[in-house]
């Protein structure tokens, strides 16, 4: 069955990835633009970044049939210079007419800093102002809870963007709840050490249901799983889950909010290798 | 609990049988893993992460509902305001109580 991975960091992947992933059943993904693992040294950077997630990485995918959409932004974890965020922020507009641009992201919050807040705030306000939806990447570990607090808080005082075109990820058992009841979408990633693991994705969905809930492998240059969203899937079929609680999970909600955005597509693309 | 939707088509008794080997190990690993900070020099016992992880143990052997929320909400910031600047970007996986600058 077809899937969706809607949030992977194939820069930081091989081709070989798009290889396995594509005989696995994926046939479309989106990639926020995130921290590279090393702090840009110039705005310049980032352009070059926005240019290979809109013009290369989309032609690298498409060698395997899978369809490739990204978010724009510059993500938390640079976020503390807010002049040098904003100069980025100024690069976004004119990669947003770029074809396979779903919205602005991932943004969020890192250590849950006043600058980091500045810039979300910067970037929400960027979103409404040009009617994007939003990719939301909330902290790690000790910092999370706190983050996904304020980052809702700051979304719903904005006001202008609606929760139902605002997906926030890496959700886990204590904040996938509040998530949920705001009217947001949540997003589950399958990482090995951190976040989720397929069991405790799957009992999540056993707990809260499939309702505005998707599951990704957010792979990227650490240690993570191109394969996490199958691996998932099966996890859900080893305990007689039925095909359909698969699908919508895998790839009928995801279709759902990304298709909010007429520039998403799932459907079947001949490979172009 | 909220609502539940959809749950775990199997039983409690096919839940041990397919998963208890798999977690067996890793309560081993943990008692393990205690054993060596013990066993190595310093005071790792007093260490924030260690006893947050013994309190961690005792939620995950106590008899109420959503252990695995419980445990990550205790090891969570509880502070609600932005702190004035970021220290380093990553995170520790636990609060450290000292830390606590008033945000
Ligand atoms: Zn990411």
């Amino acid at each position: 069955m077809a899937y969706i991975d809607p949030h992977i960091h194939m820069v930081s992947r091989t081709t070989d990835d798009y290889r396995r992933m594509a005989l696995a059943g994926c046939v479309a993904i989106t990639e926020p633009a995130f921290w590279a693992g090393y702090d840009r040294s110039s705005p310049q950077g980032f352009f070059d970044y926005f240019r290979l997630l809109t013009e290369y990485e989309p032609q690298r995918a498409a060698q395997f049939g899978i369809r490739h959409h990204t978010w724009l932004c510059i993500n938390p974890k640079e976020a503390e210079d807010p002049v040098f965020a904003r100069e980025v922020i100024e690069l976004i507009p004119e990669f947003l007419e770029k074809p396979n641009v779903l919205g602005i992201g991932e943004i969020g919050l890192n250590k849950n800093s006043r600058n980091e807040l500045e810039i979300l705030e910067a970037h929400i306000d960027l979103a409404a102002k040009s009617g994007q939806m939003i990719l939301v990447h909330t902290p790690h570990l000790e910092d999370k809870l706190k983050g996904t607090k304020l980052i809702m808080d700051a979304i719903e005082s904005d006001g202008r963007v609606d929760p139902g075109r605002v997906l926030i990820d890496h959700v886990e058992e204590h904040t996938v709840r509040p998530v949920l009841d705001r009217g947001f979408w949540a997003g589950m990633t399958l990482y090995p050490d951190t976040k989720c693991t397929p069991q405790r994705a799957a009992d999540i969905i056993e707990m809260h249901g499939t309702e505005r809930l998707w599951i990704n492998s957010a792979g990227d240059w650490g240690p993570s799983d191109p394969l996490a969203v199958p691996k998932c899937q099966q996890e859900l079929r080893r305990r007689g889950h039925s095909q359909e609680t698969i699908d919508t999970i895998s790839f009928n909600n995801p279709s759902r909010f990304l298709g909010q955005s007429d520039r998403f597509s799932a459907e079947p693309l001949v490979p172009t290798a | 609990m909220s609502d539940s939707h959809d749950n775990c088509p199997i039983d409690s008794a096919e839940v041990i049988r397919k998963y208890f080997l798999e977690h067996r190990a890793k309560i081993i690993d943990i008692a393990a893993f205690l054993d060596r900070v013990d066993r190595a020099d310093g005071d790792g016992a007093s260490d924030y992460r260690i006893q947050a992880m013994r309190e961690a143990i005792r939620i995950a052997g106590d008899l109420q509902p959503e252990r695995a929320r419980r445990i990550l909400e205790l090891l969570s910031d509880p502070s609600v305001e932005p702190i004035e600047q970021a220290p380093m970007k990553g995170a520790m996986g636990a609060h450290d109580p000292e830390s606590d600058e008033g945000g």
